[in-house]
């Protein structure tokens, strides 16, 4: 490190008092970013975790739906349909709905029923205990073994209970990647038995997931399906539109937005402030090294060196902190939603670049200002 | 000659509340001398030392400081010249409070981009020149006013310049301090390689001086020790 860098930190961190309100003010700041951000993203993607989990590469559905959860069911020719578009390699129904179920001791919980093609059984999860041809026995249910999975009694396999007054009876236990947002138990069974037991519409295909023969034939799928008077998505294509839902139409993006400027602004506001009062404590000295014969672009260096330096610690602390304490609430709340992604880092990073270019731009302007005259004339 | 001011002119605000601080200031000044500027507050002595070192751009007229005319140099290389050449010692100091005694003496070397150890270890033998060596670890604040003042000394002269200035360095110092100060310059920095501008209105200190020049009402004083035809 050059020898006036040197001298700018020794300047910096031997204020201890303006040092540490510096990086506790961006630190605190870049947590309150980073909470709010990381909540929001943990939100999108446990909203996304049937797209995720069932793994389609297309979801076919009406052109009305926004997110997994609330489709809107589609008549039965649609997939006869899309099975004869070109450059479909197989297409399969998927249902999706609530079943209410009754616990043995009476008391009822709702659930996500997942209904799986009875062919296929493309989308299936992951089996941890049992096996997955059993869902072919009668009232077979196979339960995700996640959070959730005790709000119905923790069932083991065999156990049994009613949705919507069916007999169902657990035959496996399964795992899926993503937990889903609304706390509900998943139970999976066959396409046929859920759009049997549970209670319906006229049409029964929630979606259709969609095999293409190669990544080109998305594009004509597509055409081909809203010629239908549908809408195909890839699945990315539906997470983002999951996204936009929760972003713009449920005022949870203008929220989070709002909250996420406010951080930045008390960010923006201490360290702005009390690096001003750091400048200014020490212009007179600033003034006796132009007299002495430093150059103005040497001074500005030490400044924004200063600045970058709280900048890079409160951003490091902050994140340091948020992820913390992500983890433990993790920990102690199973369906927590909050995740630390390379978006999130990356936007408190420039915010953080934002509130150290703007403190020493204030900084810099009265160092700028200062003639060495003065500190002749005292 | 290491310095020679001609015709040097200096006015404040504009018309009609213009007023002159300098008025066709002439003087030189030769290596090995120790000359004082003084006169009473307001008669233009600091104005003229701030344009003499390359602080203020004056009006009118010449500054030569070692045959370079540094009125005629860009604001960057002024500041270059005047780390080259010029040594200050200012009337508060102006000491780093959170810096070391050492690291302030060195700020010179280090805005010179001398290596940081280097520049750290030229600034101890200085320490030591001005009898501070032991206080080399202590911030500023820590010091005496007198000790203080050595230690502007030591940053002034750290660098080896060729023309130190002086602005009132006694009037923080009591009477007995100061005069020790200022013998202890005579004695122990100025040499016949080097000149010392002081600017004072301290009359206990002039004993030191080789040669005075009186300033009134931003002109120098005839009879003071200066050649006004030159």
């Amino acid at each position: 490190m050059n020898g006036l860098l040197r001298i700018a930190l020794k300047l910096l961190l031997n204020d201890k008092g303006k040092f540490a309100t510096l990086v506790i003010g961006i630190t605190l700041s870049v947590f309150l970013m980073m909470q709010m951000t990381s909540m929001f993203s943990g939100i999108l993607y446990q909203s996304a975790s049937n797209i995720v989990n069932v793994g389609a590469r297309m979801w076919v559905m009406d052109p009305a739906v926004q997110t997994p959860q609330n489709s809107i069911p589609m008549p039965n020719y649609v997939l006869d349909a899309v099975r004869s578009i070109p450059g479909v390699k197989f297409a399969v129904p998927f249902y999706v709905g609530a079943g209410l179920v009754r616990l043995n001791d009476g008391t009822y919980q709702s659930a996500t029923i997942i209904g799986l093609d009875d062919a296929s059984l493309f989308g299936r999860p992951a089996i941890i205990s049992g096996r997955i041809t059993d869902i072919y026995q009668n009232n077979a249910f196979i339960m995700v073994k996640d959070a959730n999975y005790a709000k119905l009694g923790s069932p083991k396999i065999g156990t049994s209970f009613e949705i919507n007054d069916h007999r169902a009876v657990v035959v496996a236990l399964a795992h899926t990647p993503v937990p889903g947002l609304f706390g509900l138990p998943t139970l999976y069974t066959t396409y046929n038995r859920a759009t049997q037991d549970l209670p319906s519409t006229r049409y029964l295909i929630s979606y259709i997931l969609v095999q293409p023969k190669s990544t080109q034939d998305i594009a004509a799928i597509q055409q081909q399906v809203k010629r239908l008077g549908y809408l195909a998505l890839t699945d990315q294509q539906f997470i983002n539109r999951n996204d936009r839902f929760y972003e713009f139409q449920t005022g949870m993006g203008t929220n989070i937005l709002i909250m996420t400027l406010i951080s930045f602004l008390v960010g923006l506001s201490i360290a702005g402030e009390t690096f001003y009062m750091f400048v200014l404590d020490n212009l007179e000295h600033f003034g006796a090294l132009k007299a002495i014969g430093a150059k103005s672009g040497e001074l500005i260096q030490m400044i924004v060196f200063q600045s970058l330096v709280v900048g890079f610690l409160g951003f490091g602390f902050g994140v340091l902190l948020s992820s913390t304490m992500i983890a433990i609430a993790k920990l102690k709340i199973a369906n927590y939603a909050a995740m630390v992604t390379y978006e999130n880092l990356f936007m408190a990073l420039i915010m953080v670049l934002i509130i150290s270019v703007f403190s020493s731009y204030i900084g810099i302007r009265k160092v700028i200002r200062i003639d060495p005259f003065d500190v002749f004339r005292g | 000659m290491i310095l020679t001011a001609k015709g040097i002119t200096q006015s404040f605000g504009e018309a009609p509340n213009q007023t002159y601080a300098l008025r066709d200031v002439s003087f030189a000044v030769d290596f090995g001398e120790m000359l004082y500027i003084v006169g009473p507050s307001g008669s233009g002595k600091t104005t003229l030392l701030s344009i003499i070192s390359g602080i203020l751009r004056p009006d009118g007229g010449d500054v030569v400081v070692k045959g370079t005319d540094i009125w005629k140099l860009d604001s960057d290389a002024l500041a270059g010249f005047r780390l080259q050449t010029i040594g200050f010692v200012f009337q508060d100091y102006h000491l780093f409070p959170r810096l070391t005694t050492l690291e302030n003496v060195a700020i010179p070397l280090i805005l010179r981009r001398e290596p940081w150890d280097r520049s750290l270890a030229e600034a101890r033998k200085t320490l030591q020149i001005v009898g501070l060596a032991e206080k080399e670890s202590l911030p500023p604040y820590k010091l005496s006013g007198g000790e203080q003042q050595r230690v502007s000394i030591a940053r002034a002269i750290v660098a080896q310049p060729d023309l130190l200035i002086f602005d009132e360095p006694t009037a923080s110092l009591d009477g007995d301090t100061g005069r020790k100060i200022i013998a202890f310059v005579k004695e122990h920095i100025l040499n016949a390689q080097r000149a010392i501008i002081i600017v004072t209105h301290d009359s206990r200190i002039y004993e030191y001086a080789t040669r005075i020049i009186r300033m009134e009402d931003g002109r120098i004083v005839p009879g003071t020790g200066v050649d006004h035809e030159k």
